[in-house]
């Protein structure tokens, strides 16, 4: 979007934009659309009829009002949180660290490198039945499951991020007399921040997706228990409000990290 | 500084890597310190596997999975191309949706699955759907960008030498934009690949996703696996084809 001067494409849009922007601001009219098509969702069931199936919004509301007062809505997000904490934190980890391995020595990077960029083309959806049948249908399967799906795009931005720092740089350090410690807190860790940022939110919501996936395809006492339970019983007022509430879940996350990946890749500007 | 190391050292390092993994395989295997329950013994995978490829099992399921994919990805593509440009248009559109599109791509779509074999049942329908929707993200949102990073200089240009709208579109926009959304449309069409194959896991009647649930729930662990590398093959395969294509557009435009 930088690339992109102020320039409008069009000469009456320029204008237009100047006109309007004293009461429809881009952020009022995002409202506006998001307020639309609540109203489409509620107009639509209410013409369609058969609320068993497709319940209307309000409705929705009242049911994710009504869940959330019962205390096992809160151990299903529990179960969520707890999986996507955990798999997350093991795969952040496991990646920064075997990324600095493999990026910052050549033959490492070159041995190992596209063996990861192979690994991480295969799809692990394929791999699903067999974790299921490795770890259980317990919270351990989310949280492996969930972990190898976030693992792999933080490996390979960390050592994108190792690539990029500037050789010079270190060379320099190193005939100063820095220690290794401090070459990695002063030159590596500053230089990999941006791509690690980046790493980290492609990573949560990949470790959110595989969290998920394995909830649907086996699950006790986790959301896709309910979903299962609440699409067979035709409750679907509640299936539609347990849907929006990890929907509402991916977008906030995504939106804090969004926030964390601005702040803290601030020093290069 | 960057040592030179020969390539062929590198090779040997790699193929050291898989020998050691498939050995370590092996070990645990015939040793039977895992079950074959979890991981097949290998040689009896070999055999399932090329039983497999000259059975020709496996193309009931292939062009089901391939169908699934086409339906789903054109209908992406129409939509996410049409709707990204419309949005492009204006400076204004774009601050409004470009938002939304990318706030909505952070869900994890897959949730939606139960709700579209509520709607379309256990058959084509369901994966299409939520193939569809999942491919149109990344599609709308490459399309916006590609359309509005063109050189506002480019069009003043055009348009002062006297270009109608069509020409603008034709001649400025769209080979200005191209790459970006070539981008877009790959990455569409991997994600909707997964997603079908998701959907497939997760409930379906046939199809390769289907095939390789149907033996893990009948303990056929070996059938799984040989199952398991067939699609991944097959995801390579696409994945091949669809890299070959993008850099063939980039160099075309």
């Amino acid at each position: 979007m930088s690339a992109r001067s102020d320039c409008s494409p069009d000469d009456r849009q320029g204008r237009s934009i100047t006109l309007s922007s004293l009461f429809l601001t881009p952020g009022r009219a995002r409202v506006a659309v998001i307020v639309a098509a609540l109203m489409f969702w509620e107009l639509a069931a209410r013409i369609y009829n058969d609320p068993d199936f497709f319940p209307p919004m309000t409705r929705t509301a009242v049911a994710l009002v009504e869940l959330l007062q019962r205390p096992t809505i809160w151990n299903v997000l529990g179960v969520i949180a707890a999986s996507l904490l955990v798999g997350f934190v093991i795969a952040l980890v496991a990646g920064t660290v075997l990324g600095m391995m493999i990026g910052r020595n050549r033959t490492a990077y070159l041995t190992f490198y596209p063996i990861v960029v192979l690994l991480y083309a295969i799809p692990q959806v394929t791999l699903l039945p067999l974790f299921v049948l490795a770890f259980g249908v317990g919270i351990e399967v989310k949280i492996v499951y969930g972990l190898t799906h976030g693992f792999f795009p933080i490996i390979v931005c960390v050592i994108a991020g190792t690539q990029n720092i500037n050789p010079v740089l270190l060379s320099a350090a190193r005939t100063m007399g820095a220690s290794r410690r401090q070459i990695l807190r002063r030159i590596v860790f500053p230089y990999i921040v941006p791509s690690l940022f980046t790493g980290m939110r492609l990573g949560v919501s990949a470790v959110l997706i595989g969290v998920i996936l394995a909830e649907l395809y086996a699950s006790q006492r986790g959301v896709g228990y309910y979903i299962r339970h609440y699409s067979e019983t035709f409750e679907s007022q509640y299936l539609f409000a347990l849907v929006a509430l990890v929907s509402a879940l991916g977008i906030c996350l995504n939106e804090l990290l969004r926030r964390a990946e601005t702040h803290f890749s601030r020093w290069r500007q | 500084m960057k040592t030179i190391v020969s390539t062929s050292r590198i090779r040997l390092y790699q193929i050291s890597f898989f020998a050691a993994v498939l050995l370590v395989w092996v070990f645990v295997t015939e040793t039977g310190r895992v079950s074959p329950l979890f991981l097949p013994k290998l040689p009896a995978l070999g055999r399932k596997f090329i039983d497999l490829l000259t059975s020709g099992d496996w193309a009931r399921p292939l062009s089901v999975t391939l169908f699934e994919l086409a339906s789903a990805y054109a209908m992406a593509v129409v939509a996410g191309v049409f709707i990204g440009f419309l949005v492009s248009r204006t400076r204004f559109a774009t601050r409004v949706f470009e938002p939304l599109f990318s706030s909505l791509f952070a869900i994890p779509l897959i949730i939606f699955y139960p709700l579209a074999m509520l709607f379309f049942g256990l058959g084509a329908g369901s994966k299409i759907a939520l193939g569809s929707v999942i491919a149109f993200f990344p599609i709308v949102l490459n399309t916006i960008s590609g359309f509005s990073s063109v050189n506002p200089l480019y069009l003043r240009a055009a348009k002062s030498m006297g270009a109608s709208h069509a020409i603008l579109v034709r001649r400025v926009l769209l080979p200005a934009a191209f790459p970006v959304i070539l981008t877009g449309l790959r990455i569409g069409f991997i994600i909707c690949f997964l997603s079908i194959i998701g959907g497939e896991t997760l409930g379906s009647l046939e199809g390769l996703g289907h095939e390789i649930v149907f033996n893990a729930e009948s303990m056929n662990t070996v059938g799984m696996f040989a199952w398991i590398i067939f699609v991944v093959l097959i995801a390579f395969a696409l994945n091949i084809v669809v890299q070959r294509l993008e850099r063939h557009g980039e160099h075309y435009k």
